[in-house]
């Protein structure tokens, strides 16, 4: 590493085309290829078009009833997240986050977490939550803005959600040194914990020292990386020189770039990195090489960073389609089968639908509780003055 | 879990009951009781373990307890935060050190965004019971960085609490309320007066964490102030008396929440009230207390209440903290006026 040249990076011949305001040809195919190849070191073990391919380093055996599960998994968190997307275009949601495309990442990920491992989502996470058991109605409350999440994140392993972007990495760290103060790590049935945060959350500084804390503690985490290639409007290139995975390298521990389209491959990668942490290996890192198919949010518009080419050319690498193809041509699954997955969503996208039409608004003094774990009597005091001012309106209204 | 009672327990046998301490060993006593109280509490920070901190404050903690519970940390101030935090949510009662109170920025998102939020946002499921020890205060002729004083933004912010301890015997007792206390406590050491001494007598129950107390009584006037500059406040008051001049000095100990009843029953029997501070006036611990002092006093109010504070600026080269510091002069010409009135 002695000479100046090594440092200095290839550059593309021309822009990518997402971020050139009048691409030519070119630009456009550079620009689809800068995002939608994961390179050499991709680890893929069911291809876009079903085929089950094998790599050295990982492999899963796994059984129809399991495929046809994580197949089901993704088909149900897909429905829930469009039937959220069309509650927020009705009104009923205050604004969604989709995570459309990035099913396998989620699901594949979240079925490797055991009972006794810890995670910690950013605000995406909807795939997860379902995986750890968390109701799809628990989440909606966040979005429909009357609460913050109501499910217990102790009982549940599963961290409320984080909206500032990297804070929870820093938890999570946190939260897998303690695993490892209370002897928790070193064997089989070891705890681990994961943590999930996106490719514009690598250039926060919390996320960095996640990685340093995480790395000098040797806590048993799984830094789980899913690059959609979009931070809302800003390509990865704004966030790194180098493939995301790469950079575990400085930090001293494993980087492993995984198809994150791929649901064998992000459970094989996962269940890896996760033993590699119950016994005491940990950290390592997963870039889940994905793609956000729809807007970063409800309040966003993706058609003024980005082409539609490149949305229909990660079209054909669909996390979803390629399970349905692989369990149809091996005859793992009949059409009555596929059916029954899909009445099954569409049952819960009607359970989701009636749920948050029916739920109520919370009561004014819930400002006021919970701010402190002890007595405040200075709150007290706030609340029945409020609330009696509150009362002084016709009807309670005003 | 229960939060243990702090109180007149013989937490410390190899002490004598009466001794005379620093604010440092108090300190240093104090969070060795709360580690031997309960063995989830564990101390983070920059320095803290081999060399005891560069104040000494946690000295010969980690021999006696172990690297796993007196932690070095890496040099990253979010870091020690926000790691705490996820300790808090897996059931550890962390007491991170911010080594200088200039230092804390770093973690000002930590602190504001997860640790005074969770509990809110998990409608009680987590509970976060971390202290952040803070040195602050100026007086020690140091470099930029070192001499500030942020209690007020920590005041702001709801879901945290906010303490200073003024005095060893304070101190010490302090220190164990706000470990076994089950919120965030910002605790602010004014460590310009680390290094004097007082006489700590464990057989006397200390008063609650979160109140406030009258340090010397009187008649003419009310000064009420805290950490750093309570010394200056009572050396005013000792010299006011010579002119016969009765000055009652609060320390108001809890800064958020305050505690203003004492307070309140000071300025109706005075009538005047000087407010003091080393931090900024503007928008601040001495500005709350006057909106709070006016509107429960306004009718026993014979003049308006004065501020002493630092100046609306940056924290000077310290070849010019003298003139920044409110000292026993600039405090005794606030009373002058609150009196001539």
């Amino acid at each position: 590493m002695s000479s100046a040249e090594h440092w200095t990076q290839e550059r593309p011949a021309s822009t990518p085309a997402a971020t050139a305001a009048t691409p030519t040809t070119e630009q456009v195919i550079a620009g689809l290829r800068a995002t939608s190849e994961g390179g050499a070191d991709l680890v893929q073990l069911l291809t876009p078009e079903g085929e089950r391919v094998t790599h050295p380093d990982f492999d899963i055996d796994i059984s129809t009833d399991e495929l046809r599960s994580l197949y089901r998994d993704m088909v149900l968190v897909r429905r829930m997240d469009r039937e959220a997307n069309a509650l927020q275009r009705q009104g009923q949601l205050g604004i969604w986050v989709p995570l459309l495309g990035q099913e396998a990442a989620q699901v594949g990920s979240g079925r490797a977490l055991r009972t006794q491992d810890m995670a910690f989502p950013s605000y995406r996470e909807h795939g997860v939550a379902w995986c750890r058991g968390v109701p799809p109605t628990d989440l909606l409350g966040i979005f429909r803005c009357t609460d913050h999440g109501t499910w217990d994140p102790i009982a549940a392993r599963f961290n409320l959600y984080t909206i500032v972007i990297g804070n929870q990495v820093l938890n999570a760290a946190g939260y897998a040194m303690g695993q490892k103060f209370e002897g928790r790590v070193g064997d089989d049935d070891g705890e681990a914990t994961i943590v999930y945060f996106g490719d514009g959350a690598t250039s926060q500084g919390d996320v960095h020292e996640g990685f340093v804390w995480s790395a000098v503690y040797d806590a048993p985490l799984v830094l789980f990386c899913q690059n959609n290639q979009w931070a809302i409007s800003e390509p990865t290139e704004r966030q790194s020189r180098l493939p995301l995975y790469q950079r575990a390298r400085g930090y001293g521990f494993p980087g492993i770039r995984v198809d994150g389209n791929d649901v064998l491959a992000c459970l094989a990668v996962t269940r890896w990195a996760l033993d590699e942490c119950r016994h005491g290996n940990g950290p390592v890192l997963i870039e889940a090489f994905t793609y956000r198919m729809d807007a970063h949010t409800t309040t966003d518009d993706p058609t003024r960073y980005r082409l539609s080419d490149e949305v229909e050319a990660w079209k054909l690498k669909d996390p979803i389609e390629r399970v349905r193809a692989h369990l149809a041509r091996n005859g793992l699954a009949d059409q009555a089968w596929f059916d029954s997955v899909q009445a099954d969503s569409d049952a819960l996208a009607a359970e989701l639908r009636e749920f948050c039409a029916n739920m109520p608004d919370p009561p004014a003094e819930r400002i006021f509780s919970n701010v402190y774990a002890e007595p405040s009597p200075v709150l007290d005091a706030q609340r029945d003055e409020y609330l009696e001012y509150a009362a002084g309106f016709t009807g309670g209204e005003h | 879990m229960a939060a243990p009672t702090i109180g007149t327990q013989g937490t410390d046998s190899a002490q004598p009951e009466v001794r005379t301490v620093t604010m440092a060993k108090a300190l240093n006593q104090g969070l060795r009781a709360a580690m031997e109280a309960d063995p989830k509490v564990i101390i983070m920070g920059e320095d803290v373990g081999k060399l005891g901190g560069v104040f000494r404050i946690t000295d010969g903690l980690q021999k006696d307890f172990g690297e796993q519970r007196v932690l070095d940390t890496p040099l990253a101030e979010s870091g020690i935060i926000g790691t705490a935090v996820g300790l808090a949510i897996r059931g550890f009662r962390p007491v991170c050190e911010i080594q200088f109170d200039g230092f804390i920025f770093p973690a000002f998102d930590q602190i504001v965004s997860q640790l005074a939020k969770m509990h809110y946002r998990s409608q009680g499921k987590v509970k976060m019971p971390i202290v952040v020890r803070v040195p602050f205060g100026g007086g020690i002729g140091a470099v930029e960085h070192h001499s500030e004083s942020p209690e007020s933004y920590f005041a702001h912010t709801a879901g945290l609490k906010v303490v200073s301890c003024s005095n060893p015997v304070d101190a010490y007792w302090m220190i164990q309320q706000a470990v076994a206390n089950d919120d965030p406590v910002l605790f602010f050491e004014p460590k310009g007066r680390y290094y004097e001494k007082a006489e700590l007598d464990t057989t006397v129950s200390p008063s609650p964490l979160f109140s406030s107390k009258v340090l010397r009584t009187g008649t003419t006037a009310t000064i009420a102030s805290y950490g750093p500059s309570i010394r200056t406040c009572l050396a005013a008051a000792a010299a006011a008396e010579a002119d016969g001049i009765s000055i009652e000095v609060i320390d108001l100990r809890t800064l958020s929440p305050l505690d203003l009843a004492p307070v309140f029953d000071s300025v109706r029997r005075t009538g005047r009230l000087v407010v003091v501070s080393e931090s900024p006036g503007e928008a601040s611990i001495a500005s709350e207390v006057v909106t709070r002092v006016q509107q429960e006093c306004f009718y026993s109010l014979e003049a308006p209440v004065l501020r002493v504070t630092g100046f609306d600026t940056p924290y000077p080269p310290t070849k010019l903290e003298d003139d920044f510091l409110p000292d026993l002069d600039r405090v005794l010409h606030a009373v002058d006026r609150s009196l001539a009135w």
